[in-house]
């Protein structure tokens, strides 16, 4: 095996996580994630039901809502299509795994550094959201997700906790649009 | 606009694109006798209505559906929405 010393970047470009806090908001970079999307295959809901309860103990959820059981949190993407997230440091392998355990009833596709993080967190979130997308992330309750467009970028907006805790996915390469676009707002409304 | 999404409830009409004409969905046999005929009048042959409308709308910025929107061209209301893939199996298209 060839030695490598190659040290990995996160997405805004450091070594550590970016952490912003503008009064009661903060946006931290999470770059923590493994990520994969799973999609039921034709014709395969029941085998593909029976693996999920198996490998993660939950109900997919339905569209517009995310579900999950420490380590994984599963967020609907579209019909019979989800993003699959779990702590990078223990799931690396994530896209095997899942195959591994969904065989023949799901297609899964690695998404890991695909994506780039952020978590947008504070009472503020309403009134920082608002200047950024079309959704009403003011009414969205906890534990839902949906993806929209922010700054030109299609990101997926997941709600953890009504009004206060958020997560931002959005193309790792448009994450320095993305987080100027978050700290503008975020600078705009406090 | 707001595109009443079947699935998803209520989404501004920028997190949409647009195709064209929902007829674009019945796509001919390429191998019939008559492909040639057919491809012509799918590819160029229109109807331009004044009032009801069906069209392909893709949710580029959400969930990736596809819709088949019925639109009054003249006013603009939206009748209905539908997910393409329902529409294609009413037809007794199996996927």
């Amino acid at each position: 095996m060839p030695e490598h010393r190659l040290k990995a970047l996160n997405p805004l470009g450091g070594d550590s996580a970016k952490v912003e806090t503008f009064d009661v908001f903060t946006i931290s970079e999470n770059p923590d994630l493994a990520l994969a999307s799973l999609a039921c295959r034709a014709g395969q809901a029941n085998n593909f039901t029976k693996a999920a309860r198996k490998h993660f103990g939950f109900e997919m959820p339905g569209p517009g809502a995310s579900a999950g059981k420490t380590p994984f949190t599963a967020i609907w993407i579209g019909p019979d299509q989800w993003m699959i997230e779990a702590p990078f440091e223990t799931h690396e392998e994530i896209a095997a795994e899942l195959k591994a355990a969904f065989g023949g009833s799901a297609s899964v596709t690695e998404q890991t550094d695909g994506w780039a993080c952020f978590a947008a967190e504070g009472p503020a979130a309403g009134a920082v959201f608002e200047r950024l997308c079309a959704l009403n992330v003011a009414a969205m309750p906890s534990n839902s997700a949906s993806r929209t467009a922010i700054e030109h970028l299609g990101c997926i907006v997941i709600c953890r906790e009504a009004g206060i805790r958020f997560s931002v996915l959005c193309p790792r390469s448009g994450a320095a649009s993305l987080h100027h676009a978050l700290v503008t707002a975020a600078q705009s409304a406090l | 606009m707001i595109i009443n999404h079947p699935l998803l409830g209520p989404r501004d009409s920028q997190e949409f694109t647009y195709l064209g004409d929902a007829g674009l969905i019945e796509r001919p046999d390429w191998q019939a006798e008559d492909a040639a005929d057919a491809f012509y009048e799918y590819l160029y042959l229109r109807d331009n209505p004044a009032g009801l409308h069906k069209e392909l709308w893709y949710h580029e910025q959400g969930d990736r559906s596809w819709l088949v929107v019925t639109r009054n061209i003249s006013s603009h209301e939206i009748i209905s929405v539908e997910l393409a893939r329902d529409v294609a199996r009413q037809k007794g298209r199996s996927k």
